[in-house]
């Protein structure tokens, strides 16, 4: 099926190609004059003012003790991110069951840990003790296996692991129900017919698409997350901000110190953005014909749209 | 012999609106029946029941002799569990109006999977038998491609093929046609026409009259949730007997 051959005399007719004048965008060069010069008073300041004392930021910002805490930070986004996607996904699966007790219990769990502050929570799983001084492990009412000083078994690490990761799986079980529900309810009847059965269906052919929705807030929520083991500073966990507190509180040396810290915060944010950018076109696989294209074609629009002040 | 399909004052309720108000038709093995009438009428309906993707309210429906969705106990009908309501689903091939191909997976991945993952086919056995199936209907050139780079008419044969993959003993069709461009209504309906050739048992919702008339062993007219006429396709669309079919029928020609 070849499209039908051109006679020459058609071709012959072909108008010529337009080459018209672009229209101009003297606002564009306006407000890039404005913003620039904005941009650079504030970098004047910054590296003049003596405030910032960034003779001291240098000498701290590959210190092995922030060091050490940058590297406790990433352990505990991944780890706690993880535990928080994989709750997420349970808790969202519940919540959509046929089952009221069930998808009720994934109501209540929800209901609990986004209507409450981290910060409270993180405090409370660090106090844990005083509520609990021994915990066991157990049938409820029947024999029990584990019994333990609750101090002993709630370190920081757990601390950082029971807060951050259940209060993140109740906010990621609002964005995977929201993945799974933008999922046409015609791929669950086609793979019903095909006598696939309702985990099956969730597990192959829901999840998979359900991803393309649920991955551009997770990166969200990853880079919360990264920003929010800040917080675990209450439960005396070494991570950066902490590596950066007891530094400061032996040489009084705070905003320098606090500069390093969100250097390497935004540093690390920064890879997670690219990642992100990564994850989104694998599963979007099979949505998009030109998945390539898009951050360079953006990029294009934008030098051709600046180019088009003066034009010869 | 039992028929394929047996139906017995069907009934389907959605709430109060009542869309089957007691079906009562038979399907014979080897036999292809095509179901026509208005948007509305409860035909697709019909078609879920008996793959009970919609549960039936009144009424007995068998397939192969085996009541659908139920099992008679003592006198009393019982709920099959989920597990057991998959496996026969698996034997009832099933094609959509809109395809429902899944978009994240080639051509070949969704004609494989179910037989991989429902019938514990090997992987290599799958691939082998997928890559016939797509090559029978044609398509033996898009193996690796995903559903969004085909036409609407490739993706439905993709459809034919997953469904085909499972070796299904009765095949429903769900206006397969109706929601392509008309020079790709063709390829559709050859793959189906193939099929019969080949003697399996079908179920066509169609508003294709010509394909009825040709293919079809019976044609029935549904309207407003009853068969309203059904005997040979000749007979039902050559000289309906009932003003209503008659109406119908003049409008769609």
């Amino acid at each position: 099926m070849s499209a039908p051959e051109l006679t020459e005399e058609q071709r012959a007719e072909r108008p010529e190609e337009i080459k018209a004048v672009p229209v101009r965008h003297p606002g564009r060069w306006i407000a890039a004059a404005v913003i620039l010069l904005f941009v650079a008073a504030a970098v004047r300041s910054i590296v003049t003012s003596q405030g910032f004392q960034w003779h001291v930021v240098g000498h701290y910002l590959f210190d092995s003790r922030i060091l050490r805490g940058v590297l406790a930070t990433i352990y505990l986004t991944a780890l706690c991110q993880g535990i928080g996607i994989l709750l997420g996904v349970i808790a969202a699966v519940m919540r959509l069951s046929p089952n009221p007790i069930v998808s009720g219990a994934s109501w209540l769990y929800i209901w609990f840990f986004r209507g409450t502050p981290l910060l409270v929570q993180i405090l409370f799983w660090y106090n844990i003790a005083a509520l609990f001084p021994t915990i066991s492990l157990g049938i409820p009412f029947g024999p029990t296996f584990v019994h333990a000083h609750a101090n002993t078994i709630v370190t920081p690490l757990v601390t950082a692991m029971l807060g951050l990761g259940l209060n993140e799986g109740a906010y990621m079980s609002e964005i995977v129900r929201a993945g799974i529900i933008s999922v046409d309810e015609g791929q669950t009847l086609a793979a019903q017919s095909l006598g696939m059965g309702r985990l099956q269906i969730m597990r192959r052919i829901v999840l998979p698409q359900a991803m393309r929705v649920i991955i551009p807030p997770t990166g969200n929520e990853t880079i919360s997350m990264l920003k929010n083991t800040s917080l675990l500073v209450v439960a005396s966990y070494g991570e950066l901000l902490f590596s950066a507190q007891s530094i400061y509180d032996v040489n009084y040396k705070v905003i320098p110190l606090l500069i390093v810290a969100s250097i390497w915060y935004l540093a690390m944010t920064s890879v997670l953005y690219v990642g992100q950018y990564f994850i989104e076109r694998r599963f979007g696989r099979g949505f998009t014909r030109a998945e390539r294209a898009t951050m360079r074609a953006r990029w294009l629009t934008f030098e051709r749209g600046g180019a088009a002040g003066p034009v010869a | 012999m039992t028929a394929m399909v047996k139906a017995e004052g069907v009934h389907k309720r959605f709430g109060r609106l009542e869309v089957l108000k007691g079906i009562t038709l038979e399907v014979g093995r080897g036999e292809v029946m095509c179901i026509l009438g208005p948007s509305g009428s409860g035909k697709s309906t019909f078609l879920r029941c008996i793959n009970h993707l919609d549960k039936i309210n009144a009424g007995r429906l068998y397939v192969d002799g085996e009541l659908v969705g139920y099992r008679e106990r003592g006198g009393k009908l019982h709920e099959l569990p989920e597990r057991e309501v998959a496996r026969k689903r698996a034997e009832v091939g099933m094609v959509f109006q809109h395809f429902h191909l899944f978009p994240h997976m080639t051509a070949l991945e969704n004609v494989t999977l179910a037989p991989v993952q429902v019938s514990k086919v090997r992987r290599d056995e799958a691939r082998k038998q997928g890559t016939e199936l797509l090559a029978r209907v044609g398509l033996a050139d898009k193996l690796n491609t995903y559903p969004v780079a085909l036409s609407g008419g490739q993706q439905q044969r993709v459809a034919i093929a997953r469904a085909l993959a499972m070796r299904p003993k009765l095949m429903l069709f769900d206006e397969p046609t109706s929601a392509l461009d008309p020079e790709l209504v063709g390829e559709v309906l050859e793959a189906i026409r193939q099929l019969a050739r080949d003697g399996m048992t079908m179920i066509v919702v169609t508003h294709e009259m010509g394909f009825a008339r040709e293919v079809a062993d019976k044609a029935v007219f549904m309207d407003d949730g009853i068969v309203v006429e059904a005997g040979r396709p000749q007979d039902v669309l050559g000289s309906p007997k009932h003003e209503r079919t008659r109406a119908f029928l003049s409008k769609v020609l």
